[in-house]
């Protein structure tokens, strides 16, 4: 792993002009630190995935198979008759350049392909040369080019530098979504067995056990039943949670990454609690013990392979309906793919609250309702009895994570939350949230250690703007509502705005959660001592 | 590399259409039959277009969401940015392709030490944009009174608005103004952003000379060396009602004028300037977001090989057992 220069030094040079060559004359640099590890043959094998095999993309062979321009070239024609976002996007550019700082990685980078019209432009001159007659005719100057080896390890590098957020498509006159294009751009790599291990391990895992950690049926229920001790020596309470329980009301879904890493074990805790407490009827899986979903990250037909396990796992339990934990681009998935894929979900029946009645109409057909919509509907009727000064030693923020923001609008719940379990919440600047809300830097499976150099350009953008709140207000958390967030914005935290921490929504909820029969709580989910607990005897530390 | 010759492009057809018509004499060729042609390829490539795209299929409802979603009765939904009902969605698209709402959205990022990223007001490229098109637009209309008669009163009122400034003989319009301003920042722009510029292909430059031209020479015909009106609208009435005739004594500069229209037309269709038509058809813009409520049809969709329960617990049925986790088959 290539070691990441300090914070002060990474930037230094950083400028934004583009170099004197050309973007078709500039070849990639595989520097460390900016690319992930090939995806490893025994992944693509369990999946079936083409051409496994060991290489690297530092390698200067890439053991492609033979006719894989034939590959790719039939790859593209497949899905340009299969989605009008495709052959649209790669029509009407005008090149304009309003998309093109509003990367994060173009922000973090200065790299001019990392801005969202130059990473299309790297599709769209193979389209050109193809499938257009002026690109066939006049080659370069209609902006064509010949798909070569090197055009191929641009395609990787960079639609591997974009983790499809589409903050760009907020602001392009014509919506083009980068992060369409990306998904193409991976699906055609992924036919020639280009892909990276932190996506296609994950893939695998999740395929054969349920979980991209690869958690077994028994180790999943040991890991939550660690949880439930944890809650004990906090409250005092002793939570009994059920697995693969049928009958239950509810399945409750969320992603395995915090299940298994902090801080995100502490959110998990949360859902725990809060299901505890209002006495809902509901069950964990463990096949279907995976929320996320990096088959978005392979190809639409991987998303679909992955995702069935939901809607499947829920008509064999016999649940009325799914509940679906904090999570980023599972949301995307169940909000703008699940019931496409693998509905119609008629099996189950249109959410209802048991504890409030509400009827959640805007999940009428997938049957699926969001953590956060759960509790603020919770919230708002008066259901939980929530004392906001146990986080008062928090001063707390909130990072709209992207495909809740933009593949969903999930704005206000949130906050609305937030502000009911916190008495000191402060949003970030407006050009940095909601539908402008920055990424991680780290996600699409992005998120791996050999990355981090590239991690920490991506997340600059986000990184700065809790900057501004940590001197403003003194924010020392920062809240999402997305598992990779939980595991990534840690080390962007430590690197860029040392001093602030990371929390799930609910690990908030539970730590003002009061609980029937609990003891006296004189620590957080954490551990640590509440405000005005300071001195108060704690046996656990 | 792109600049000159998309200039040089131009300039070509600049001299072609001044040559034809004042050395060889190709009136009737350039009055009669470009435009024949022009017209007939923007049509035919205009609907082509169209219907290439239309009949691509949307399987999935992509739409990006720029406001508050619809969820709980008692939290406002922002229907315009994140519609879910018909209506609300032909709103956002009004906005967008009216008022060009994503871009007035846009932002400058600036990058200083620190390192401290700010994000600046940059609302030039919208208002450029903005009055590019509608001055075109206007102008367009303006031209109606060639091809009709009696002039519409519409098309009378568009000019007596266009012209209240009253200055000058014959009397300035402001859309001839702002068109020659809004195409020359957008050209000034593309090349001193050196991303812009960057990004810029032959295609983006080609079609700004061409619009250039256009309006100059069209400016320099109305107000400058006057060219004989009666005769240009007999030749567009001509036009117009398919019994094309090519009056004596129009002016060279009305030659090079409609050759430059005629290109841009025939052109239109196979460049970025379709993004006219595609504007409509775009999928994150042109849907509701109610994938949870409605169900969207894939019309493609196919069974996928998946990893079943079945399958999985085969993996695991020991281990399971052992753990206390229900089994299916013991």
């Amino acid at each position: 792993m290539a070691s990441v220069p300090k914070a002060n030094e990474l930037i230094a040079g950083t400028d934004h002009k583009p170099p004197k060559t050309g973007w078709m004359d500039t070849p990639v640099d595989f520097k460390p630190g900016t690319w992930c590890y090939a995806g490893k043959s025994k992944n693509l094998q369990v999946v079936g995935l083409p051409n496994p095999r060991e290489w690297s993309p530092a390698d200067e062979d890439w053991k492609l198979p033979k006719n894989w321009q034939e590959t790719i070239h039939d790859g593209l024609k497949d899905r340009l008759g299969k989605y009008r976002s495709l052959q649209l996007f790669m029509d009407i550019c005008v090149r304009c350049g309003a998309c093109s700082d509003k990367c994060h990685f173009f922000i973090g980078s200065g790299d001019p392909k990392n801005m969202p019209v130059l990473r299309a432009e790297l599709l769209r001159s193979i389209y050109r040369k193809d499938f257009t007659l002026a690109g066939k005719v006049l080659g370069k100057m209609a902006g064509a080019r010949e798909l070569t080896e090197d055009v191929l390890k641009e395609w990787f590098y960079y639609f591997f530098q974009c983790t499809e957020c589409r903050r760009c498509s907020v602001f392009c006159p014509y919506g083009i979504d980068t992060a369409e294009i990306t998904m193409v751009a991976r699906e055609l790599l992924n036919l020639i067995g280009c892909n990276i291990d932190w996506v296609v391990g994950p893939v695998a895992n999740c395929y054969m056990n349920g979980n991209h950690l690869g958690i077994q049926p028994h180790a999943f229920k040991d890991m939550i039943e660690f949880f439930v001790e944890e809650i004990e020596e906090v409250t005092g309470i002793k939570i009994e949670p059920t697995f693969n329980r049928k009958g239950a009301e509810v399945l409750f879904i969320t992603p395995s990454g915090d299940v298994f890493a902090d801080p995100g074990t502490y959110t998990l805790m949360g859902y725990l609690m809060l299901f505890h407490e209002i006495g809902l009827d509901y069950t964990w899986s463990t096949y279907a013990s995976e929320g996320g979903n990096f088959g978005l990250f392979t190809s639409h037909e991987m998303m679909k392979r992955l995702n069935s396990k939901m809607y499947a796992e829920a008509k064999r339990l016999g649940v009325k309906w799914i509940l679906g934990g904090e999570c980023g681009h599972m949301w995307r998935v169940i909000n703008q793919y699940m019931d496409t894929m693998n509905g119609p979900a008629d099996f189950l029946e249109e959410p209802v609250s048991p504890i409030t009645g509400t009827k959640f109409d805007n999940a009428k057909s997938t049957k699926m309702v969001h953590i956060v919509e759960f509790t603020a509907d919770l919230i708002k009727n008066g259901k939980l009895k929530l004392d906001k000064s146990r986080n008062d030693h928090l001063k707390v923020t909130y990072h709209d994570s992207c495909n809740p923001a933009r593949a969903m609008g999930f704005f206000e719940e949130p906050r609305y939350v937030l502000n009911n379990v916190c008495n000191h919440f402060y949003d970030m600047p407006p050009n940095t949230i909601k539908e402008q809300t920055f990424c991680c830097g780290s996600g699409s499976g992005l998120n791996t250690d050999e990355y981090m150099e590239m991690r920490m350009r991506g997340g600059l953008p986000r990184a700065n703007a809790v900057k501004h709140v940590h001197e403003q207000h003194g924010v020392n958390m920062l809240s999402c509502i997305c598992a990779i967030d939980r595991a990534v914005l840690v080390p962007l935290m430590n690197y860029w705005v040392p001093g602030v921490d990371v929390t799930g929504v609910h690990e908030l909820v539970a730590n003002a959660l009061v609980m029937e029969g609990e003891k006296e709580r004189t620590t957080d989910l954490r551990n640590e001592p509440l405000e005005g607990m300071e001195d108060s005897d704690n046996e656990d530390l | 590399m792109g600049i000159k010759f998309s200039l040089l492009a131009v300039l070509a057809l600049v001299l072609a259409a001044f040559l034809g018509v004042e050395v060889v004499g190709m009136n009737y060729f350039f009055g009669v039959l470009v435009p024949y042609v022009a017209f007939f390829l923007f049509l035919s490539g205009f609907v082509y277009r169209i219907l290439k795209w239309a009949r691509v299929p949307v399987p999935f409802r992509i739409t990006t969401t720029s406001g508050q979603q619809k969820s709980l009765p008692w939290v406002k939904q922002n229907k315009l940015d994140n519609p879910t009902s018909k209506v609300a969605t032909i709103g956002r698209m009004a906005l967008e392709v009216l008022l060009f709402r994503s871009l007035f959205k846009n932002t400058k990022m600036e990058f200083r030490e620190g390192p401290k990223v700010t994000y600046q007001w940059e609302k030039w490229l919208w208002l450029a944009g903005l009055a590019f098109h509608y001055s075109f637009f206007i102008i367009i209309i303006r031209h109606l009174r060639f091809f009709m008669e009696p002039v519409p009163g519409f098309v009378h009122t568009t000019e007596a608005l266009d012209g209240f400034l009253q200055l000058g003989l014959p009397g300035l319009y402001i859309t001839d103004l702002l068109f020659l301003a809004a195409v020359t920042y957008l050209f000034i722009r593309r090349v001193i952003i050196p991303q812009v510029r960057y990004i810029s292909l032959p295609a983006d430059y080609f079609p700004l000379f061409l619009l250039l031209g256009l309006g100059i020479t069209g400016v320099l015909m109305r107000y400058f060396t006057k060219v004989d009106v009666i005769k240009i609208k007999e030749l567009a009435m001509g036009l117009a009602t398919l019994h094309p005739t090519v009056p004596e004594g129009i002016g060279v500069l009305f030659f090079i004028h409609l050759f430059l229209v005629s290109t841009l037309i025939a052109y239109f269709p196979f460049s970025k300037l379709m993004h006219l038509g595609g504007i409509f058809l775009s999928p994150t813009r042109n849907m509701p977001n109610d994938s949870r409520i409605r169900r969207h049809i894939n019309p493609w969709n196919y069974p996928v090989k998946v990893h079943t329960y079945e399958e999985y617990e085969d993996d695991f049925r020991e281990k399971m057992i052992e753990a206390g986790l229900p089994v299916e088959k013991e």
